[in-house]
């Protein structure tokens, strides 16, 4: 089906780190429903690590599979190497992705960054 | 592990009796039809009889039927056909925003040697208005092609009504039949139709064969330079097996189809009732009544269509969407844009086409897998929540 590794197809069906955190630390949304993708992803962060990580994905295989293994990576990283978390390193991660399907790739390594910036904000934030 | 095929829109599986048919023509029977020994002959009376049974089937005559290797080289064959034909008296076409990418991609090519094309656009059922068309006609219009049916969405266009508007104002009228021919009645006289498109592995015969319809009398420039075959109108060695298989599909449609319309049918209305019924946030897209027998096409608001399909596949079973994550350009299918379908709900579009294989305890099976799946890929949604 669709050239996906057998790693793509794993973290299609059986995805990890579903869901929100409750009160997370940093927030990524991205994406928009009329391009077929939305992400958003949920950090919470100790020390500079980040310990917790989950995700909601409205998207394809490539979508939902790179958000999936975006979580499992940035867990027990600081929030300075999970900024090195690129959608490149993502899809290797995963096997590779088909040519086309790159570019959703992209979601993933956005809502991260976005994540972290939210984190930034919060911290500079707090008293 | 169950394998279950929804997907008869895009292609159907040669009949075994189709197979059997043909069988010969590949070794005891190989001759080149265009030869005049016993060899030829004899392939070219299979051609004959093929073309015999086609033309019958639509009402036609036998030397109005010109065989080609499928549905988007017949429609090519029609739309450049008749517009070099008839550069001379004009350069406007008129078709639809929802036609097959055969018929919009070779009018555009059009446009980029100096033709104009109008595209009609549908009301939210997918129908096309025959007054639209009417009020697009100009001096220049030399020809009209609206679809018999739409592939995406099942819409039945009134093709007949466009076909007098057409004869009324002296311009040649083709329709794409390609998912009609062999699934409803189509007789070229009662469309009032010039020209028609079909293809033989959308009714169960088998690919790389089909047939464009010219009524008699009309002005075409030939598609393939070459030899003489088709009377002088598409040259290529004739494909003996391929027509013999066209054949003998007519011919099994011929038997079936009155049968096969009133089973699908049934099947069609329990799958767009039931699907309805057990998900919330589902749309049937097309026509309510005015569909094709085996259409059905729905979409399933706040998740994504190739999503959807990479699961039922996974439960064994086949079935298609318009969202932009199938194909490569990245744009949601142009039919559901074009009936008004914002796109995020175009991408959580699923359409699942029944055939002469389709059980009904095929569609049990998809009535209980599918529910779940859209469940676990709305939980994983973020817009579900929000919409809640």
């Amino acid at each position: 089906m669709e050239n996906y590794s057998e790693k793509v197809m794993d973290h299609f069906m059986h995805p990890r780190n579903v869901g929100e955190i409750k009160d997370p630390d940093g927030i990524g949304r991205v994406g928009n429903p009329i391009c077929g993708d939305v992400m958003a992803l949920y950090i919470k962060v100790k020390d500079g690590i980040i310990i917790d990580a989950k995700f909601k994905t409205f998207g394809c295989g490539a979508a939902i599979a790179t958000s999936s293994m975006v979580t499992e990576m940035v867990k027990g990283k600081t929030t300075k190497e999970a900024l090195d978390i690129s959608n490149k390193v993502v899809a290797e991660a995963l096997g590779g992705l088909p040519p086309i399907k790159m570019h959703c790739s992209v979601l993933a390594e956005q809502a991260l960054k976005a994540a972290l910036e939210d984190y930034q904000k919060n911290i500079s934030k707090t008293p | 592990m169950k394998k279950i095929y929804l997907d008869y829109a895009a292609t159907t599986p040669t009949d075994p009796e189709v197979i059997k048919a043909m069988q010969p023509y590949f070794f005891d029977k190989f001759g080149n039809p265009s030869s005049i020994h016993s060899f030829g002959q004899e392939a070219k009376k299979a051609i004959e009889d093929a073309r015999e049974k086609t033309a019958a089937f639509l009402g036609a005559q036998p030397q109005e039927i010109v065989f080609t290797s499928g549905g988007t080289e017949s429609n090519n064959f029609a739309i450049q056909g008749i517009a070099y034909a008839m550069q001379k008296k004009g350069n406007h076409i008129i078709t639809t925003a929802i036609e097959h990418h055969a018929i919009i991609e070779p009018c555009k090519f059009l446009e980029s040697r100096g033709f104009k094309v109008n595209f009609v656009g549908p009301d939210k059922y997918g129908l096309i208005n025959p007054q639209d068309i009417k009020k697009a006609i100009t001096e220049k219009t030399i020809l009209i092609s609206v679809m018999h049916a739409n592939n995406e969405i099942g819409t039945i266009q009134p093709i007949a009504e466009i076909g007098k508007i057409a004869r009324e104002n002296g311009i040649y009228f083709h329709t794409d039949a390609v998912q009609t021919v062999g699934h409803i009645p189509v007789k070229v006289d009662d469309l009032n139709v010039d020209l028609l498109s079909l293809s033989a592995h959308k009714f169960y015969g088998p690919k790389g064969i089909g047939a464009l319809y010219i009524r008699k009398g009309t002005r075409i420039e030939r598609f393939l330079h070459g030899g003489d075959q088709e009377r002088n109108r598409r040259s290529s060695t004739y494909n003996t097996p391929g027509i013999v298989g066209l054949g003998k599909a007519v011919e099994l449609c011929q038997d079936n189809m009155k049968q096969e319309m009133e089973d699908q049918s049934k099947l069609r209305d329990r799958l767009i009732k039931t699907i309805q019924e057990k998900i919330p946030h589902t749309y049937l897209n097309g026509h309510p009544t005015l569909r094709l027998p085996n259409n059905v096409n729905i979409s399933i608001e706040y998740i994504e269509g190739e999503s959807i399909i990479l699961n039922l596949d996974i439960e064994g079973i086949a079935v298609s969407t318009g969202s932009a994550c199938t194909s490569s350009s990245l744009e949601p299918s142009h039919v559901l844009l074009a009936i008004g379908q914002p796109p995020e709900l175009a991408h959580g579009s699923l359409r699942l086409t029944l055939g002469r294989y389709t059980k009904e305890s095929d569609i049990d099976y998809l009535l209980g897998v599918l529910p779940k799946i859209v469940q676990k890929l709305r939980l994983m949604s973020p817009l579900y929540k929000e919409a809640k």
